[in-house]
């Protein structure tokens, strides 16, 4: 680990009461949903400027928890990487919006509800953000198939299109 | 209206899809409360709009020609990229990588096989590493080259983009030479690179070094002090380095507010601690400074390319760890057990470590970063795309509070979107 990231990570352990993980120089710490808010704000002040990602990972049939959602934060004054995983049971999946404390993670979270159908609660603007307005579902989530579609020929253009979902009126 | 296979046409009516419709209580709260009143108007720009760069929409607030609130949608080129490289295997996913960001696809690919060697622990022969680095600063000048065309275009430079183009035919011509493709090269693999550069690799590139400063200086002549281009853009769109930094932006965005921060210098990669060149910044975080730090990195990615050109070595381009990396074609016709490593791996491809890493890369655009993570098995559990443009373009409504209309599209131009890098 980092001599300059050694410090805020065994701060954030003793405040969070967590251990951090190293997987190939990436130190990670499990934080409880419930603090995170107040971790975000913790690790913006220690120097973390920017949130560089979040998103989130399915671990479904599992379900508690079902979802990790990840977050990324990266210092450019003191040059160090931060993340955070935070576990989300599989019923009635919520986070709290850190929107508030990195701005950048108003998209993201839109970006998680509309992927992953993780609520973010109190989140300013909660709307689908890639997918259209009125789709149903959760494209990433694991329990959502992967569709393909059946390439039309002439020989078998009327068979093929009784099937399509969308090709009937 | 006859569709394919029908000979009857249908009516009108029975072929549009159902209309999806949103209200303005839907967007209420994005707007000012003089909207709902009818005082401001709410206008649509895009998608179907030439200066919006692909299918950006934005909803804006006007007050006259001024821009209350600028309310980015985007979504309209989502591919689903992220699902589709869950149902692939590590080799077969990076297809999909060059259909990301489509004017950085050698970067996309860079991106890639460091998350995936870094998963598995591979090392890269050196001479892998000097032609990525090549190929990646040629990429980001070809880039660079269509901002600044397109970016000129919209404010009414209409001869700077031809020559952009004419220059970024070049830079084409040279991965058509090396990977057979002009744009989707998958050239660059996880373990190193395809295969070794043609003989002809060197003179090409040593050609495009020689003519291209002088080019960058005719764009210079025709931009940099031309009054009317310095009153479209200089002052316009202003952003500080701390709200810049707060909204995730990264790349020439980020450096031209003040902040020294490219992952190039601060976290190297693929040999780029080996040469020597400078990080633009400029303080100023308006369109004419994006356009002078854009500019000024094109020079040094010419820099770049000629260092790793004279110190390139000679030796492998692809690790020899044939548990993860196909062996090459020769060994294949004498070697049992080669053989049995090529059949497995592009029939059932390797299986990673259980974990997960996160790896980036300076792409012409920012911090591009990839999220993989790995359940033991050949195919990867989950990959996030942190692309830089989705970030960058949230910086939008900041940047156009209280411009004019005609500005929004210099604005648009001056964060270099790609929109197959917003949306995946």
């Amino acid at each position: 680990m980092d001599k300059k990231l050694q410090p805020i990570v065994e701060k954030l352990e003793k405040t969070f009461g967590v251990t951090a993980a190293e997987y190939r120089g990436d130190v990670t710490l499990v934080i409880a949903r419930e603090k995170i808010v107040a971790a975000c704000e913790q690790v913006k002040g220690l120097g973390f400027e920017m949130m560089s990602a979040m998103s989130a990972v399915d671990y479904w049939p599992e379900e508690n928890p079902r979802f990790h959602v990840l977050y990324l934060f990266t210092s450019t004054s003191k040059n160090l990487r931060l993340g955070f995983r935070v576990p989300v049971p599989g019923v009635n999946p919520t986070i709290p919006t850190v929107s508030h404390v990195y701005q950048n993670a108003n998209w993201r979270e839109r970006e998680l509800w509309d992927m992953f159908g993780i609520k973010a609660e109190g989140h300013p603007d909660l709307r689908r953000i890639l997918m259209p307005a009125d789709w149903e579902g959760h494209p990433l989530r694991k329990d959502y198939p992967l569709g393909y579609e059946e390439p039309q020929f002439t020989f078998n253009f009327q068979e093929i299109d009784l099937r399509k979902p969308y090709a009937k009126e | 209206m006859v569709a394919l296979g029908e000979d009857k046409p249908r009516p009108y009516e029975e072929c549009m899809p159902d209309i999806f419709e949103i209200s303005i209580d839907d967007l209420k709260h994005l707007v000012s409360e003089r909207a709902v009143s009818g005082e401001t108007m709410l206008l649509n720009m895009g998608p179907q709009h030439p200066s919006t760069h692909g299918v950006l929409r934005l909803l804006l607030e006007l007050d006259g020609e001024i821009v209350v609130n600028c309310i980015p949608d985007i979504g309209f080129l989502h591919t689903g990229i992220e699902k589709n490289m869950e149902a692939k295997t590590y080799q077969k996913a990076e297809v999909m990588t060059d259909r990301l960001d489509y004017l950085n696809t050698v970067g996309n690919n860079l991106a890639y096989s460091m998350a995936v060697e870094k998963l598995v622990d591979l090392d890269v022969p050196a001479r892998a590493q000097s032609l990525r680095v090549i190929l990646c600063e040629l990429q980001r000048i070809a880039s660079h080259l269509i901002w600044l065309g397109t970016a000129a275009l919209d404010v009414a430079a209409m001869s700077t983009f031809l020559y952009c183009f004419r220059e970024r035919e070049d830079i084409l011509d040279i991965l058509e030479l090396v990977s057979g493709q002009r744009m989707m090269t998958t050239y660059i693999r996880p373990g190193g690179v395809w295969r070794d550069v043609p003989v002809e690799f060197e003179k090409a590139v040593r050609d495009f070094l020689k003519m291209m400063p002088k080019r960058v200086d005719q764009y210079e002549a025709l931009l940099t002090r031309n009054p009317l281009f310095l009153d479209r853009t200089l002052g316009i769109g202003k952003i500080s380095g701390a709200d810049a930094l707060n909204v995730g932006m990264t790349g020439p965005g980020l450096r031209a507010s003040g902040v020294n921060w490219d992952l190039r210098k601060a976290r190297p990669y693929a040999g780029y601690e080996q040469y020597e060149f400078e990080v633009p910044t400029r303080a100023e975080g308006d369109v004419y400074a994006r356009y002078l730090v854009r500019v000024q990195e094109m020079r040094e990615s010419l820099k770049i390319v000629e260092q790793a050109l004279d110190k390139m070595p000679l030796g492998p381009v692809r690790s020899n760890n044939h548990k993860f990396i196909p062996p090459p074609r020769s060994e294949i016709g004498v070697s049992m057990e080669a053989l049995i490593h090529h059949f497995k791996l592009w029939t059932e491809g390797f299986n990673a470590p259980k974990g997960f890493v996160y790896s980036a890369v300076e792409s012409p655009r920012g911090e591009l970063g990839v999220y993989l993570e790995s359940d033991g098995g050949p195919k990867p559990y989950r990959v996030h795309w942190r692309t830089p443009s989705f970030d960058n373009l949230q910086a939008m409504p900041l940047m156009t509070k209280g411009v004019f209309v005609a500005d929004l599209v210099a604005i648009i131009g001056s964060i270099d979107i790609v929109l197959g890098d917003v949306d995946r």
